[in-house]
This record gives structure tokens, C-alpha cells and sequence, in this order.
């Protein structure tokens, strides 16, 4: 008996903790989302309680027009959707490649390509930015997508699992007269749809997140914004409408909070795959 | 055709749009800021003059850059530890069979959604001396947090830029750790609790050492992502408060709008290239404890 009140009381101490623990991650997020629903467009204030009670929705909506927010999000939409098709069949190409034909300096090859994992995005935008110049792409889609087309790390993950096909595989599939294109096509990618499914997941968060190169690559074109660089533009636009960023912030978080929510699995199995396992 | 050759003509057409991209976007670009790296430009970026390598050594000697690496150094020491050690408080808190512990795991996941420009924006709201709500509710014990604002004085600006980030990447350091958590086999805390073991002794000799080579993964890429801190810089101080400039990261100082250097490419280059020679050697870290890591498997 007394071991079992020993037991429960630590129980509800463990759940008070873990309950004061959540308050604090989330309190950032709550407090955003309530301002937005609690205050008008122009307050220069914060609401005065934290209850979800009184809500508008007129500086998510003065946001929303202001911001152009609507246009942004297609945007950033368009780009991650087709930066994230593009990633995955220049994979699918190169990873096939590497796991299935013979060609001479294949491994060295594959090493130096790997070796580019290397380079972060921070050192090679200086020169990027020029060359995006030069090829009149500043203010274009075509500098938002194409230099994001290629993956060196979603090559090396599908010639993983391509790797662990047997290989009776594609030896059967040859003498059926089967060509490269058609096995990839019908056999070898369906066989990796959960890879391709998380490479393609992290792709598409990689470039709606994405900061450093939009903002370095669309100066002040809205036609061609991203979400992420728009709401810097409702930051520093207006000291009195400093309430709209709460605005922008809903509208911006919510497609991912959303998109996380329904794959939620996969995030976690793609994260842990690389980190966790071995 | 000759067996081994046979299958080139595919392999260079399946290789290509791969290879001439990276190649175009990230070995070129790499190529070019090292050879762009030996020059010094004058403030119209126009006429530079080449200066060879020893301009590397004169970039890294310069008080900009120093000053810069300094921010960087500083960033990596208030985000890193304190990061890995909520991450790991979190998971191991949220790693027991409670009723009702999936919603505390999502909760401790869920700043994994918030990108850089998202997390950042938010901490700026909260922090604003006029509208936001956390330099009202502590502003009676921390009077800096309304005049002139946590952003906005040159003693807390990193700090606060350091909060921002340990938040945003908690979700990330959470879900990693849960799941190596999860691996540890459960027979082994069993004979350590025969053994005697309490809870603390089992946590330092079981949990521990069945991690470490997560938590240095976790390191590692908290450590290269404070490194590369960019957004959050332009979004929460643009490198201010001026004329202190305490929290101009390397790329902050590379990249800023209003950095000093801004119209130099020579200069850009050089500390681009630095900059990847110090992401080079984390890597390095990164591969020593992935190759340790093998060895745990079977």
C-alpha cells in the first residue's frame, strides 16, 4: 500500500514536471499565435491575458494583404515542389549509375562526388550570387531552383538502398531485354519508395526554410519572393505595424506545422536513419 | 562493344545532370573564392590587386575577422552544451511508458518546424521592448529588457540570439536522442538494476556510454550549424548594436547588407574559404565519430 503511494506520487511528479517542461517549449509559439489572434494590426501592445478568449483575425488578414503573403506562399510552394521532383530523379540517375553500371574511375568518382558534402552553402554563395548574375537569374525562379537541383547527399542515400536490391535483380531483368531506364522506372525506384519518400520530405523543408541564398538571390521583387523572405520585409517596413511580423509568422508556420504533423513518422525515421543506426 | 565500356554511354548520361550541377554550383564557386581569395579590393570592389596567399594570412589576422571568429566561438559556447544538455534532459524525462507521453514527445519535437527565418521572427516579437510579451512579464527583475531591449544591448544581443537558436534546434536534438534512447537494449539497465545500480549510477553507466556516439553526432552539428549562423543574425540584430557589433558571426560579416566588407569580393572570398577550412576540420571530427560509431553495431 505505501509503496504504491510512493509510486504515484512520484508518478505525478514526473507528469508535473514533464507538463511545466511543455509549457515552456511551446510558451514561445502560443504567445506568438495568441498575439496574433488577440491584437489588431496597429497595437503597439501585447494581450494583456493569455486565454484564448476575444480572438480577431484582423492582423493575420492585414498581414496577409499587406505582406502579399499570398503570392509568397505560392512561391516558396512552387520552388520546394520542384526543387524537390528535381532532387529526386537527379538522384534516382546518378544513385542507378553508381549502384548498377560499370565504368571506369567509378570509385574515385564517387568519392570526389561525395567529397562536395563537404562545402556548405555559407562558402559558395559569394561566387553563386555572381554567377546567378551573370546569367541574369537575380529576381528569377530559375535562381531560387536551379543551383538546389542536385543532391549529393540524396545520391548517396539511394545508392544505399539501390545497393541492397539483389542483384539477380537487374541480371534477370537484362535478359528479359529490359533496358536502364524502364528497370529504374518500374522496379528499383518503386523498391525505395520510404527513402525516396524521406529524401523528397527533407528536400521540400530544406528549401521552404531555406534563408541565406533567397535572400542573396531575389532583391525586393515580390513576383519572386519566398515566404521566409517576406516576413523580414514586414519586420522592417514599419515601426507602428511592428504587429503585422505576428501575422506573417502564423501564416508562414502553419502549411509546415501541418506538413509535419502528417509526416510526422518519416521526419523522424529519415532524421535517425543517418544518426542513430549501426 | 567492349563488356567493361558498355555501359558508359548510360553512365555518362545518368551521371550528367548530377555531376555538371554540382560542379557549376559548388566545386567551381569553391575554385573561383580561393583563387578570388589572394586579391584586396578597394571600396568600389572595382580595382583589385593580387596579393597571392599570404593575403589568407592577412584576412584571418584582421581585426574584422578575428572579431568575427571570436562572435562565432562565443555563439558555438552559449548554443552547444546547454542545447545538448536540454536535448538530452528532455529525452530521457519523455523516455518512459506514462500514459499520454506521445503528446509531451510531439511537444518536444515541434520546434523541428520552425525554420530559421519562423524561430528567429519569434524570439524578435517576444523580445521587443514595446510588444513583446517576455519583456513585460521580467522586465522588474531584468530592467534591460525593456530599455533598450535584450536585442539591443551589446552585453545580451548574443545571448539572445543564443536562446533563439538553443529553442529551434531543441526538436531536432529531442527526436535524435529519443531514438537512440530507444536502441539501448533494455536487458542491459535490467542487469545493472540486479546489480544494484540506482537511477543515477544506471544514467552514467548504462545510458551514457550507450549514446555517446549520438551525442557526438548531435554536437557536431550543433557546433557546424552555430558556425554558419546567418539567419538568425540578420533577422535579430543585423550584427548590432552598432558600434560594438557583438554578435557579427563569419557569415554575418561575409554576407551582412551593411557588412564593412561588403563590396570587397577578394576580401568575401578569403573569409569564405576560412570559413570552409573551419567547417572542414568539424567535418573531420564528424567522420572520426562516425567511424567510432561502427564499431557499437554488432
Amino acid at each position: 500500500m505505501a509503496a504504491d503511494t510512493a509510486r504515484g506520487a512520484r508518478k505525478a511528479g514526473r507528469y508535473a514536471l514533464l507538463i511545466a517542461l511543455a509549457v515552456v517549449v511551446l510558451f514561445p509559439i502560443y504567445a506568438v499565435v495568441l498575439q496574433a489572434l488577440k491584437t489588431g494590426p496597429d497595437s503597439l501592445d501585447h494581450p494583456r491575458s493569455l486565454l484564448p478568449v476575444d480572438l480577431t483575425l484582423s492582423t493575420i488578414r492585414a498581414a496577409w494583404d499587406q505582406g502579399d503573403l499570398g503570392r509568397l506562399l505560392l512561391n516558396s510552394m512552387f520552388v520546394s515542389i520542384v526543387v524537390t521532383i528535381g532532387v529526386v530523379i537527379t538522384s534516382l540517375l546518378a544513385a542507378y549509375a553508381f549502384a548498377f553500371l560499370q565504368f571506369p574511375f567509378k570509385g574515385p568518382l564517387f568519392v570526389a562526388f561525395l567529397a562536395t558534402m563537404l562545402v556548405p552553402t555559407e562558402v559558395t554563395v559569394v561566387i553563386n550570387e555572381r554567377t546567378a548574375d551573370s546569367l541574369g537569374w537575380i529576381n528569377s525562379y530559375q535562381g531560387l531552383i536551379v543551383p538546389s537541383l542536385a543532391s549529393t547527399f540524396g545520391v548517396f542515400l539511394v545508392r544505399q538502398v539501390f545497393l541492397q536490391l539483389p542483384g539477380e535483380l537487374r541480371e534477370a531483368a537484362a535478359l528479359d531485354g529490359v533496358g536502364h531506364l524502364r528497370f529504374l522506372w518500374e522496379v528499383a525506384a518503386p523498391l525505395s519508395r520510404p527513402t525516396l519518400g524521406a529524401l523528397g520530405l527533407f528536400t521540400f523543408l530544406g528549401t521552404w526554410n531555406a534563408y541565406l541564398w533567397p535572400s542573396q538571390v531575389i532583391r525586393g521583387d515580390r513576383a519572386h519572393e519566398t515566404i521566409q523572405i517576406g516576413l523580414e520585409r514586414l519586420k522592417n517596413s514599419d515601426i507602428s505595424k511592428i504587429n503585422l511580423v505576428t501575422g506573417g509568422l502564423v501564416v508562414a508556420a502553419l502549411p509546415i506545422f501541418i506538413m509535419l504533423v502528417l509526416f510526422q513518422r518519416q521526419l523522424v525515421r529519415g532524421l535517425t536513419a543517418g544518426a542513430v543506426k549501426g | 562493344m567492349n563488356r567493361r565500356l558498355r555501359d558508359v554511354p548510360w553512365a555518362i548520361a545518368m551521371l550528367l545532370p548530377s555531376l555538371a550541377l554540382v560542379a557549376v554550383w559548388t566545386v567551381y564557386p569553391l575554385m573561383r573564392a580561393i583563387q578570388k581569395g589572394h586579391f584586396r579590393c578597394d571600396v568600389t570592389g572595382k580595382k583589385c590587386t593580387d596579393q597571392g596567399w599570404s593575403r589568407y594570412v592577412d584576412v584571418f589576422q584582421s581585426d574584422e575577422f578575428q572579431h568575427a571568429l571570436g562572435v562565432s566561438i562565443k555563439l558555438m559556447l552559449l548554443t552547444v552544451p546547454t542545447g545538448l544538455v536540454l536535448g538530452v534532459g528532455l529525452a530521457v524525462l519523455a523516455d518512459k511508458h506514462l500514459r499520454g507521453i506521445g503528446i509531451f514527445r510531439t511537444i518536444f519535437s515541434s520546434t523541428i518546424a520552425t525554420s530559421v527565418a519562423v524561430a528567429s521572427l519569434v524570439w524578435f516579437v517576444l523580445l521587443q521592448p514595446q510588444i513583446g510579451v517576455l519583456a513585460d512579464m521580467f522586465s522588474d527583475w531584468f530592467p534591460v529588457l525593456k530599455n533598450p531591449g535584450l536585442l539591443n544591448d551589446a552585453g545580451t544581443a548574443l545571448l539572445a540570439v543564443a536562446l533563439s537558436s538553443i529553442w529551434a534546434n531543441l526538436g531536432f536534438t529531442f527526436i535524435i536522442v529519443t531514438a537512440a534512447l530507444q536502441s539501448v537494449p533494455r536487458d542491459l539497465y535490467e542487469s545493472a538494476f540486479v546489480d544494484g545500480a540506482g537511477s543515477m549510477r544506471r544514467f552514467t553507466n548504462v545510458t551514457i556510454p550507450m549514446i555517446a556516439p549520438t551525442l557526438l553526432f548531435v554536437g557536431v552539428v550543433l557546433t557546424t550549424r552555430a558556425l554558419q549562423t546567418y539567419g538568425e543574425i540578420a533577422l535579430l540584430t543585423g550584427g548590432g548594436p552598432n558600434p560594438q557589433k557583438p554578435t557579427t558571426t563569419i557569415p554575418y560579416l561575409i554576407y551582412g547588407r551593411n557588412s564593412i566588407i561588403s563590396t570587397d569580393i577578394g576580401t568575401k572570398s578569403a573569409a569564405a574559404v576560412l570559413l570552409f577550412l573551419l567547417s572542414l576540420v568539424l567535418a573531420l571530427v564528424q567522420f572520426r565519430g562516425l567511424e567510432k560509431r561502427v564499431h557499437y553495431g554488432s
